[in-house]
């Protein structure tokens, strides 16, 4: 009864099924060729310095004719992905643009090739890079000449505040009357929280703003890249620095725990409502819509805050990580470039790398956005001139720390995500708690690795 | 209404039996010339058999079966892929003795075992409320009805995606709508990030999406009572909430316990969706199992660990599937 | 009996109007709720990405297809005076970008990945059907041996939680370098889907009568032949539904796709999410993402709408 219709369905069918079949030889054929002409792909994080990274490389394809593909990956995802794709052996990336605790796993997986032999080669010295970069990003095992990267971007926590807010007459006023000091970017931690509580709530220009922003996210590495920040101020340790992974009584101590309540105090009395799972995205989002007095945020977005048409120029100031009662440090950042193993390309991968590591290309690099390592240009007299954050982000790089480069890193970033959110956001236990639990942790992890403090 | 007599050595017989339930009917009718026919082409029928089950048992064996055994050798070692340099050693039972004493995956299974019980409850009264109302057959309920099953049909890693701009406490029309409704400030809340709220977002979302498949089952299974039954009951002078009790809910029982272990199931394997939207925030309130061996597997890269976890977990879903293909066996087709 | 008697006695079977109207009010509502989010999508899709972040939210906006151009390319902010020192923009995209300081710089990756959705969506659909049909065939018209344990064993194959199964997944593509590529990526998709098509397909070639075929090969038809010329046309109805639905799990899986694909072979479901723009997730382009992602989908519910049931339960349940 229903033959024309049936006719119909498998004339349709017929030719569903002819396209289908050459999909799949498609298919099976292989995916398009890689490229006719030379051609690197170059992985890294969508933010605003890889756009100017893509601008810079242009000159490298005029100068080579080798053609420059990027795969660029928002911040959340950037570590879970590309470790994923290095982990896998794939061959999506030729370079990688990879984070400075990745450097472990990398050099000791070998997903990296080590660049000592190319750097003695070409001339290019680490001498000529700020230690702080080569430290945090070329070496393993660290403090020796083992290099795996050349640093390419240079970056540490900053932060930036409302120039035109804190320079009102009638704000500097009340300010002075209820603490009893002028109103300038904080210098401790204490200070920054009583500027944060002065502007929580308060009305400027007819809008409600908020005090700070700090970071809280939870998938990825947000909230450890801003609690750290605190941590090391007060007096947080990874390990004793005498029996190294002996972390009973550092990452635990005393001022550690006052510490991470700081930073608790700090995201309950004066952020944005909501601001439950929030990185840099977030914090740009949140100070460009004229939210927030003070932004923690990476001196990466820096160039393209200062640009900014509403919140730049004239209404923006930055200052360095505060001082806590115990030390002054700031979270490093920032990334080295390396050649990725399994790539079919390392010849023009290390030609790109050594293209990218002269004085004038890291020259015009800082001036298009990106932050170069290179003496050369940060030591030179007209830098701390050539950028209203420069003088700030020089005096940051002198102190910054970084978190556990192991190989075991994820591990270790992933339980103090844990530990610290649970903490801080979701109210679970004590300060004390979460620390105590977070040593638990990492002494496992570090267990399983093979590493234990001699005394344990 | 069960009374079929039939019974069943195990499960798989079941199954197969009420999913089709004409089939042995149909193969006893047709044994008999098809007998007559094996004795001329006995071979070739056989060997088409086998070639044509061939290809997709081979498939299986290599992409499922293969690496589930490789799995469960691993889970017994200490491999971790971001320490893969480091020699492989065997622990024996110690993942799997690390994983059930640890308090962190009980809770997880806890978080998962809530939020199963959760949505599966609410998606079973909306989805019967929604066919009980369907089944009135007003004008134009084919459309709505069509309109109602899109959400289940979509893409969950996208619709998780979509409903945080949703649920944005400041930018999102959710909470714009609730402060229209109760006078509550839009941006005083966030759904997806207070912990007392967060349990709640996954499981209306699931609800939303999955209602309408708990619907679907149920409709067909009210067009199945036959009107003489309703009728019969009328004489009898039953009251229509009698004849709920005692004719309606009895005879969807089954088509319900299907979609219930249906959503079961898949609820606990549940992923994409929760890990796109609150991706287990905050803390770790909504953090499903799932999301965890992703954790675990993916990125901290503890291969042998996160091996023993999914065995487990393999062994509470197989557990589960039992139940459910022994439930199936009730389901009659009518 | 009285007329009014009547109309309650039937009153499951044909209800009373008055019922009538509160059953489609109720519906009625619970579908327009359900639809507006997704409606929130598309018009979100239609509006700048000021209007889209506005608070409190905009339902009166200008609508503008900034989110689609977004979507389709990537853009680089530039000077006003190196934008006014460019020749004029010739196509009403290079003038919407322009307003905004902005030029296209080129496309962006959303058509690779498209694509990669389309090839192994297909793909796999296309193997998965055609490996379930022909098994479906033989446990439905054969005497196999340990046919019910097979059949088990290739529904309980779906029962796994995905994060689990791509574990070792993982491991066996890193050996075989089989990792982000279109033929691994089919595979996986294939071994998943041949389980619902060989359960479904079984159900509709057991709804064909064997004295079709019966008469074939007394007419002596071969076998093959009886199958290709007899059974194929009548199970075309149910091939297409099996495929549609093995196409729709392909479409929208992303367990799988995240975890094993990281560019060359990623699928939609894993990039849509992470679309961003200058300033954050860029929302009209992740709705015109999504809108052009789901239109697909919508028309295959309509287009299945009688055989949705069957699907979604594995055949267990026919209408």
């Amino acid at each position: 009864m229903r033959k024309s219709a049936t006719g119909r369905w498998s004339k349709w069918a017929g030719g569903a099924f002819a396209l289908l079949a050459g999909v799949v030889l498609t298919a099976f054929a292989g995916q398009p060729a890689a490229a006719q002409s030379k051609q690197l792909t170059l992985c890294w994080a969508a933010w605003d310095p890889a756009n100017a990274l893509v601008e810079l490389g242009k000159d490298f394809t005029k100068e080579s004719g080798i053609e420059m593909k990027y795969e660029f990956v928002p911040w959340t995802s950037y570590a879970d992905r590309f470790l994923n794709e290095l982990n896998s052996h794939g061959k999506l990336c030729d370079l990688i643009i990879g984070d400075s605790q990745w450097i472990g796993g990398a050099a000791e997986n070998h997903w990296y090739i080590k660049l000592n032999d190319f750097f003695a080669k070409e001339h290019i010295t680490m001498n000529d890079f700020v230690p702080a970069t080569v430290l945090g990003y070329s070496e393993w095992p660290k403090n020796t000449p083992n290099y795996w990267a050349l640093p390419a971007m240079a970056d540490a926590v900053g932060w930036t505040y409302r120039k035109d807010w804190f320079s009102r007459p009638e704000i500097q006023a009340e300010f002075k009357k209820k603490y009893g000091r002028d109103l300038a970017p904080p210098k401790t931690y204490d200070e920054l929280k009583e500027i944060a509580e002065f502007f929580q709530g308060r009305e400027i220009d007819g809008k409600k703003v908020y005090g700070a922003y700090i970071f809280t996210e939870r998938g990825s590495e947000g909230i450890t890249m801003g609690v750290t920040n605190v941590l090391y101020n007060y007096g947080f340790e990874y390990d004793n620095p005498k029996k190294p992974y002996q972390m009973q009584g550092f990452v635990n101590s005393p001022d550690a725990v006052k510490g991470l309540e700081f930073y608790k105090a700090l995201y309950k009395c004066c952020t944005a409502p909501g601001m439950t799972n929030a990185y840099m995205q977030e914090g740009l989002d949140a100070f460009k819509s004229g939210q927030v007095a003070m932004q923690m945020n990476w001196f990466a977005f820096f160039p393209g805050l200062y640009k900014d048409p509403n919140v730049g120029g004239d209404k923006i100031g930055f200052f360095v990580n505060p001082a806590g009662p115990k030390a002054h440090f700031t979270q490093l950042g920032g990334q080295g470039i390396s050649v990725v193993a399994t790539s079919d390309h390392q010849d023009d991968a290390l030609r790109y790398i050594k293209w990218f590591a002269q004085p004038a290309v890291q020259q015009k690099w800082w001036e298009i956005g990106g932050y170069s390592a290179l003496k050369a240009v940060v030591d030179a007299p007209g830098f701390p001139k050539s950028a209203p954050f420069a003088p700030q982000f020089l005096e940051s790089m002198a102190i910054v720390k970084d978190f556990w480069a192991e190989p075991s890193y994820a591990q270790l970033l992933l339980d103090m995500q844990k530990r610290v959110h649970d903490y801080v956001v979701a109210d679970k236990g004590t300060a004390q708690q979460a620390l105590d639990l977070l040593v638990k942790d990492w002494t496992k992890v570090f267990k399983e690795q093979g590493k234990t403090a001699a005394s344990e | 209404m069960l009374s079929s007599g039939e019974t069943y050595q195990n499960p798989q017989d079941a199954m197969t039996a009420l999913i089709h339930p004409d089939a042995p009917v149909d193969r006893i009718g047709a044994e008999a010339p098809f007998r007559a026919m094996k004795r001329v082409r006995s071979l070739s029928d056989r060997s088409i058999a086998w070639l044509f089950v061939t290809p997709t048992i081979a498939l299986l064996l290599a992409i499922n079966i293969f690496p589930l055994v490789w799995m469960i050798r691993l889970s017994f070692t200490s491999l971790n892929l971001s320490m893969s340099y480091l020699p492989l050693r065997f622990v024996g039972l110690d993942n799997y003795a690390d994983i059930l004493s640890d308090d962190d995956i009980w809770i997880r299974l806890q978080t998962t075992a809530q939020f199963v019980i959760a949505t599966v409850a609410l998606e079973v009264l909306v989805g019967f409320g929604l066919a009980l109302l369907i089944n009135r057959q007003f004008r134009s309920h084919s459309f709505w009805t069509t309109i109602i099953l899109l959400p289940m049909m979509l893409s969950p890693a996208v619709v998780g995606n979509f409903w945080t701009l949703l649920f944005q406490p400041q930018i999102g029309p959710f909470n714009y709508v609730v402060g229209l409704f109760t006078g509550i400030a839009p941006s005083s809340f966030s759904m997806t990030g207070e912990v007392a709220l967060a349990p709640w977002t996954i499981v209306l979302v699931d609800t939303w999406m999955w209602a309408p498949y708990v619907m679907l089952i149920c409709l067909a299974g009210l067009r199945s009572i036959p009107d003489y039954i309703y009728e019969a009951a009328e004489v009898d002078r039953a009251s229509p909430w009698r004849q709920f009790w005692s004719i309606t809910l009895p005879m969807v029982m089954p088509f319900l316990m299907l979609a219930v272990l249906f959503r079961a199931i898949e609820n606990f394997k549940m992923f994409d969706m929760v890990n796109l939207l609150t991706s287990g925030g905050p803390g770790s309130t909504t953090e499903l199992i799932s999301i965890t061996l992703k954790r675990a597997a993916f990125e901290k890269w503890r291969t042998g660990y996160s091996s023993a976890l999914a065995i487990i977990l393999f062994v509470t879903v197989f557990g589960a599937a039992n139940i459910y293909v022994k439930a199936l066996n009730r389901v009659k087709q009518r | 009996m009285t007329a009014a008697a009547r109309s309650t006695a039937h009153s499951i079977v044909e209800a009373s109007p008055r019922v009538k109207a509160f059953a489609a009010a109720v519906v009625i509502f619970y579908a327009l709720v359900t639809i507006a989010p997704m409606l929130w999508i598309v018009a979100t899709a239609f509006k700048s990405q000021s209007d889209a972040i506005a608070y409190p939210p905009k339902v009166i906006f200008q609508p503008t297809l900034e989110g689609y151009v977004n979507l389709f390319t990537v853009r680089t902010r530039q000077t006003p005076d190196f934008i006014a020192s460019l020749p004029p923009a010739t196509t009403w995209y290079d003038k919407l970008v322009r307003k905004h300081d902005m030029v296209i710089a080129g496309p962006s990756k959303v058509m690779p990945r498209f694509i990669n959705s389309l090839v192994i969506g297909f793909g796999s659909t296309f193997l998965a059907v055609l490996l379930g049909a022909l098994a479906a065939y033989a446990f439905s018209r054969f005497r196999i041996p340990l046919a019910d344990d097979l059949l088990f064993f290739i529904l309980s194959t779906r029962m796994m939680p995905p994060v689990a199964v791509a574990i070792p997944i993982y491991l066996m593509y890193r050996q075989l370098n089989l990792t982000d590529t279109w033929t691994g990526m089919i595979l996986l998709y294939t071994a998943v889907n041949v389980s619902l098509a060989v359960w479904l397909l079984k159900g509709f070639i057991d709804e064909i009568p064997r004295e079709y075929e019966e008469a074939a090969l007394v007419d002596g038809y071969t076998r093959l032949q009886a199958l290709r010329k007899v059974v194929l046309p009548q199970a075309v109805t149910g091939i297409a539904a099996t495929a549609i639905f093995c196409l729709i799990f392909s479409w929208n899986e992303y367990a799988f796709a995240v975890l094993l694909t990281s560019g060359d072979a990623q699928t939609m479901p894993p990039f849509i999410p992470f679309i961003i723009g200058e300033g954050g997730q860029d929302w009209p382009a992740v709705a015109a993402a999504t809108t052009l992602f789901v239109i697909p989908i919508v028309l295959f519910t309509i287009l299945l709408r009688r055989h949705l049931l069957r699907g979604i339960t594995f055949g267990a349940v026919r209408k």
